[in-house]
């Protein structure tokens, strides 16, 4: 160890993060770490298994490829991620459980005095109590509140309110009281219900923000990134790799098959096809000969290519698009939570009550002392503990159930917003599809060469060979050893088999068929693997549930008539086929203008715009990163079921929502005349609030089975 | 009535370790992959601390 430490000192050390989507037992934990451990020039690995991460220290020599290659040899995909904030993004979370600690620990404290005050405690005894309780709870509330008071001065600033104004008011206005009470000798003192409450609101904050840390970190591990850089040319030949940032028009780049261009540009040296839908929404390769112009984003599947760069960063296609998203998901932004929604009625109502209060005790003729104690009393039992907790209690029960069925909530509103939906837009590569071509004939072959098949297969990274790679593991094949395997670029896989040749290449005939593959033996005639891109699992069950929702549905692709028709025939349902990213986003704003609260389900990165501008969104775990990013939701799984299983879950939810502000209502309507009327001792306060808390959170636990 | 002299303070200072062992537990990532945790203790080849 100390050897390791005098070289680190020596060189200087770099921290990456990579995502590690594979890692799913302790023994992956320990193949990785140890793994890493024992490359050269990394220092350490530390696996997040919650996160599906791995943090490397290594010396700033080792480059991402090489990281990556490291990673690779260890059986494992990583894919770097380059945000900063994925890494600094628990800090809330964190701050928030330190205040709900020390608001805890504050309670629990002055609880124990204030019990022996209830129990009759009198004279000095109860004074040193009452002062003990000041000195516990004013420091606690300085701390711990200040979540509260920095949010409510901020709603103040600009002329608005929300909930944490009467939270604020509330808690500031009845220590300052209690402190007058401690210091002349009063009767009560309320510091067990200030900071109690204090410590309720921030527990149900805390469990908010771990909900969606805990998804965002989900989505991640989820990306796939665009590449972060690539393969520059430099003058004197040498290839060498650089940052996308570090990209500029004129360089030119090598793509190598499997690999994602990172900049747009014209290709130079090469001929390959190149899979665009990332942009397009077509799944049929394309070819790209010299000449030809390439997008970033876009996956070279063939053969090497370079290409020369015609515009990086904010120039490129994908950049256009992303700002196209920015600005649809401004309308979205506008969305008023139901809580704050709420709170727009309630906060003025609770301050309007509370000077009735202090104003109706001045006129009956008792002391401004006594009228103050009351108000306070007044703002204390009103203070929205249950009504703070009603939402974000229900909201994460239901985001934990439907996190065990698969979808991810990004959004704090978006369970909200689902549960308006009473339209549905669908993409269709991708979405309504797999996305991904499946062999569709493979048993018209004699079993006898189907392991044949397999190895030839396995040794090339066309999308192609992956998919019968897919089909024929699925089925437990074992592959068979092959001698000379060749992968020729723009044809195919050559081996020998027992002295034959065997191949699996491009059809010599193209037949009007986009997506074939030809396995020839030496012998018998060659054999045409035909391949579609299969309907997920339950797509016409989820759109008839949606119907039965009251939710229609219609395709919205970017792909030809030909191809969306059959599908839409089949799923009975309207489309619109040849739709480009712009027009997807006009369709989505022409039916909300209409009044229609349009869902959106999408998996490109063209459908990012229209995720963005959606009422709610959600996108598959397979789709591209812009469509992870812009969609509130993501689901895991090739089964499109959980989209209307997470409708079904929102309205629940909401239901409960609605049950628990009634709730909440009640118990104001049953304890505030009891405050005005000055009968509210701080044991009756303790014991209504956190009363009225257990019932709504004992209710929303009641969604735990929502996501059925 | 002597005895709260002693206890009192006592109790305080119960509750204040306790705060700064969740404050020390925060700081130091003890939480920070908790489902991770629960796995690693099935790596028995593991002697030391991973760094």
């Amino acid at each position: 160890m100390n050897a390791l430490a005098d070289t680190s000192e020596a060189r200087p050390v770099a921290h990456s993060l990579y995502s590690v989507p594979g890692i799913h037992c302790a023994g992956c934990i320990a193949k990785i770490e140890k793994g890493l451990a024992a490359v050269p020039g990394i220092v350490g690995a530390r696996v997040n298994f919650g996160a599906k991460r791995v943090a490397i220290d290594h010396f700033s020599e080792l480059d991402i490829p090489q990281l990556q290659a490291a990673i690779g040899r260890i059986g494992f995909d990583a894919q770097p991620i380059l945000d900063p904030q994925a890494e600094a993004g628990n800090s809330e979370t964190g701050s928030l459980l330190k205040a709900a600690g020390v608001a805890g620990f504050a309670a629990m404290n002055i609880m124990l005095l204030s019990v022996s005050i209830w129990s009759g405690a009198e004279g000095a005894t109860r004074d040193l109590f009452h002062l003990i309780s000041a000195l516990i709870a004013i420091p606690a509330v300085a701390y711990s509140g200040q979540p509260f008071f920095r949010s409510a001065w901020g709603a103040l600033r600009h002329g608005r309110t929300n909930m944490d104004v009467p939270i604020s008011i509330g808690v500031l206005l009845v220590c300052g009281l209690s402190l007058f009470e401690s210091l002349t000798g009063g009767h009560h003192a309320y510091f067990d219900g200030a900071v109690m409450l204090l410590f309720f609101l921030l527990v149900g904050r805390a469990l908010d923000s771990m909900m969606r840390d805990r998804a965002r970190d989900g989505v991640t591990a989820l990306l796939k990134h665009s590449p972060p850089g690539a393969m520059v040319v430099g003058a004197d030949g040498k290839a060498a790799w650089r940052d996308a940032r570090a990209l500029a028009p004129g360089m030119r780049m090598i793509v190598a098959a499997g690999e994602r261009l990172a900049a747009d540009g014209v290709v130079e040296e090469g001929e390959s096809s190149l899979d665009l839908s990332l942009l397009t929404g077509e799944s049929a390769p394309q070819s790209r000969r010299v000449g030809d112009s390439v997008q970033a984003g876009t996956l070279n599947i063939a053969a090497p290519i370079t290409v020369r760069i015609t515009a990086a960063g904010a120039g490129t296609t994908i950049a256009d698009i992303a700002r196209l998203m920015e600005q649809a998901s401004q309308s979205r932004s506008r969305y008023v939570r139901i809580a704050d929604r709420a709170a727009r009625f309630y906060a003025p109502a609770v301050h309007t009550l509370a000077l009735l209060a202090f104003v109706g005790w001045m006129l009956a003729g008792a002391g401004w002392h006594q009228a103050l104690l009351i108000s306070a009393a007044v703002l204390i039992i009103t203070c929205p503990c249950a009504l703070g907790l009603a939402v974000p209690a229900a909201q994460i029960v239901a985001a934990g159930a439907l996190m065990r069925k698969g979808v991810l909530i990004k959004d704090g509103s978006a369970i909200e917003r689902l549960s308006e939906v009473d339209r549905a837009l669908f993409d269709k590569t991708g979405t309504l599809t797999l996305g991904r071509p499946e062999p569709l004939n493979l048993h018209g072959l004699p079993p006898a060469d189907l392991p044949v098949l397999l190895a030839l297969a396995q040794a090339s990274r066309h999308p192609l060979s992956r998919a019968i790679c897919r089909a024929l593991e699925a089925e437990a094949l074992c592959p068979i050893q092959l001698d000379r395997i060749e992968e020729e670029a723009g044809f195919g896989v050559r081996a020998a088999f027992e002295g034959r040749k065997v191949s699996l290449g491009r059809p010599a005939s193209l037949a009007g068929e986009a997506l074939a593959a030809e396995y020839r033996i030496e012998g018998p005639a060659a054999f045409v693997i035909r391949f579609s891109d299969g309907l997920r699992p339950d797509a016409r069950a989820t759109i008839e549930r949606l119907r039965a929702l009251g939710i229609a549905s219609s395709i919205i692709s970017g792909d030809r008539a030909e191809a969306v028709a059959p599908l839409a025939r089949a799923l009975g349902a309207e489309f619109e086929a040849g739709i480009r990213p712009e027009a997807k986003l006009d369709a989505v704003r022409a039916l909300a203008a209409q009044g229609a609260r349009v869902l959106v389900v999408g998996d490109g990165l063209n459908d990012g715009p229209a995720l963005a501008a959606g009422h709610a969104s959600i996108a598959p775990a397979s789709a591209s990163d812009v469509g992870q990013q812009a969609a509130d939701m993501v689901f895991m799984g090739d089964s499109l079921a959980p989209v209307a299983t997470a409708v079904l879950a929102a309205r629940r939810t909401m239901r409960v929502v609605r049950q628990n502000f009634v709730l909440a209502i009640g118990y104001n309507a049953v304890a505030v005349p009891l405050a005005l009327l000055g009968l509210v001792t701080p044991l009756i306060a303790a014991l209504a609030m956190s009363g009225s808390s257990l019932i709504v959170v004992g209710n929303a636990l009641r969604l735990r089975g929502a996501a059925r | 009535m002597t005895g709260l002299a002693l206890l009192i303070p006592l109790a305080l200072l119960f509750g204040l370790a306790g705060l700064a062992a969740f404050f020390w537990a925060m700081r130091s990532g003890q939480f920070e992959d908790l489902d991770g945790a629960a796995l690693r203790i099935l790596n028995d080849d593991d002697d030391k601390p991973a760094p």
